[in-house]
């Protein structure tokens, strides 16, 4: 019992070097992002008003306080460009992730399904496009779907169709480029909730009489709740913010945000706006991303 | 009897359908690498032409070179803060600000990247930090550090306490016995996590381009930038080396967790 408590000192002790480094590199930057979405966009370099120093004294502080102004909010919110990036995120996010979840189901229960050698595997195959490169795996796409890319081919070869079809920069090739990268995401936490799930469960419902679609909606389902509830937020989440898939795969005539605070960041160098833009999206994302945060720690606690 | 049927064709059809999904498209573009024609669709025969390419064109090698120096370097820096911090969040008892601390663990897992790239630059951009090797290495240790204390965390779990307690009860000084008899046990994850943390460092674009300057672009940057002017063979030669670097880190780290699973009974997922 002693040891438990003598080693638990040191090993808070190891959190302060981590904690600091968080801290540092990610909390504080969005007090950056904060200040600079409330202060006026300016022509210079950088091009937004310095930061004041607490140095000037407590005038100086008021008058800080004074000049910050909210119309970049208030641009983002009466602009419709933004308006309908964040809807089209959204939308877009949340189609790909009911997408994901269809796909990925079946996927998931088939590997929980295999014996328990060739589940090792199945996981280890799941698991390596994960680490492939992900704008290779995009560009990948790129070489199948473009004008006489290898699609095309096949299609007009089958005589499916009697002309080269227009996928690339499309909302299908997006799809398919965001369902493509995200797949493993989907997977492996529905995977392990159904792996971890008593086969004895669905076997006893089958044996009372239950046919096979009411095994899985009734038993099967509720129970890998917790596994697509994952699943989901880590889909979702990221894919609001996305930036590379839509714009190499999607035309360009609706962005979604995470483009639109590229464009405004790089190409009009308004930062104001762009950091404005990007706290509409974090104050949109944080009731998931708590959501989230509670989900991992319950399942950590299960273990 | 049951048990036989368990595994339906349903089971089997969208397995196989699955995989087939996840890897024509890498294989495909690894075939046409080698295509000797100059027309990305058209085969042409086989050819190394492309990989010549790629050796002679010295943004691209200039490029590759600050991406694995950046990789290596937030690899190393991140795992070692990792590992510390799931030694915290897994030995350590409840310390105040413990729920911010794993908050900001988990939050870079899932925030979208433009967020993340964007709040690093404008706190690079008011320490008036020259933008370059070190602030994307910075960036990328920020970001890798969460996936290395997932997976050491996750090994740590599946650890017997009472084998570094009974070092303790021997006299060993809490920091020696993590030294001599943790460490040692959950290597292979702290391995895996280096792994992961040098491919996702390989692989990002997104913060890279918010935190590199001008003259200092990564790999990926430069890919990007190709591939938006349109599509050139040369790329996927570049590609398929990349994939090759991973494929030979991926070896390294199963071979590593086969060793952690061979020592205790389940190996870290990644």
């Amino acid at each position: 019992m002693s040891a438990r408590r003598i080693f638990a000192r040191p090993a808070r002790f190891a959190a302060i070097a981590p904690y600091v480094w968080m801290v540092l590199f990610f909390l504080v930057p969005f007090g950056f992002v904060l200040k600079i979405s409330l202060s006026q966009t300016i022509i210079a370099q950088p091009p937004y008003e310095p930061v004041f120093d607490l140095t000037a004294g407590w005038t100086a502080i008021r008058a800080a306080f004074a000049a910050l102004s909210m119309d970049n909010f208030r641009l983002i919110a009466s602009d419709d460009l933004y308006v309908f990036a964040y809807l089209r995120s959204l939308s877009v996010a949340v189609a790909a992730t009911a997408l994901l979840l269809l796909i990925g189901y079946p996927i998931a229960y088939g590997m929980a399904r295999l014996p328990k050698r060739w589940q090792a595997v199945a996981m280890v195959l799941v698991i390596v496009p994960f680490w492939t490169s992900f704008l290779i795996r995009i560009y990948a796409w790129i070489n199948i779907l473009q004008h006489d890319g290898l699609l095309n081919q096949i299609l007009l070869a089958l005589h499916l169709v009697s002309q080269p079809v227009v996928w690339l920069s499309t909302d299908t090739a997006m799809y398919i480029g965001i369902v493509y990268s995200y797949l493993p995401f989907m997977i492996l936490p529905l995977y392990a909730t159904l792996a971890k799930m008593e086969p004895a469960l669905e076997e006893a419902a089958g044996d009372l009489g239950a046919p096979p679609w009411q095994v899985f909606w009734l038993v099967t389902f509720p129970l890998s709740l917790p596994g697509v509830g994952a699943g989901v937020l880590l889909c979702f989440i990221p894919i609001v913010g996305e930036f590379v898939i839509p714009d190499l795969l999607a035309g360009s005539n609706s962005l979604m945000i995470g483009q639109t605070l590229w464009l405004e960041f790089f190409t009009n160098k308004d930062w104001p706006v762009a950091s404005a833009a990007a706290i509409v999206l974090l104050v949109m994302l944080l009731l998931p991303l708590l959501l989230y945060e509670r989900l991992q720690r319950r399942q950590l606690e299960e273990r | 009897m049951r048990k036989a049927s368990r595994l339906s064709r349903f089971n089997i059809a969208s397995l196989a359908l699955g995989l087939a999904f996840l890897y024509l498209p890498i294989l495909i573009l690894v075939i046409y690498s080698f295509n000797a024609s100059r027309l990305v669709t058209v085969w042409g025969g086989w050819s190394l032409r492309w990989y010549h390419e790629f050796f002679n064109d010295r943004a691209m090698i200039e490029a590759s070179w600050m991406s694995l120096r950046v990789a290596v370097s937030s690899a190393t820096i991140a795992t070692l803060l990792g590992t510390l911090a799931a030694v915290a969040l897994s030995r350590g008892e409840r310390f105040r600000g413990r729920m911010l601390f794993s908050g900001m663990l988990y939050a870079p897992l899932v925030m979208p990247e433009v967020i993340t790239g964007l709040s690093l630059l404008l706190l690079f951009v008011a320490l008036n930090a020259e933008r370059g090797f070190w602030t994307v290495t910075i960036a990328h240790t920020t970001l890798t550090m969460c996936f290395v204390a997932v997976v050491v965390q996750s090994r740590l779990a599946s650890l017997d306490r009472s084998l570094e307690e009974a070092a303790m009860d021997l006299g060993c000084a809490p920091v020696r016995a993590f030294l001599l008899v943790t460490l040692p046990l959950i290597a292979p994850a702290v391995v895996a996590g280096w792994m992961l943390a040098f491919t996702l460092s390989l692989d990002d674009l997104v913060i890279a381009s918010f935190t590199t300057g001008p003259g200092s672009a990564t790999l990926p940057i430069r890919i990007y930038s190709e591939v938006r002017l349109g599509v050139k063979p040369e790329i996927n030669a570049i590609c398929t080396l990349v994939i090759g670097l991973i494929a030979i880190v991926i070896v390294i780290a199963s071979l590593a967790s086969k060793l952690s699973s061979s020592q205790g009974e389940s190996a870290a997922p990644l």
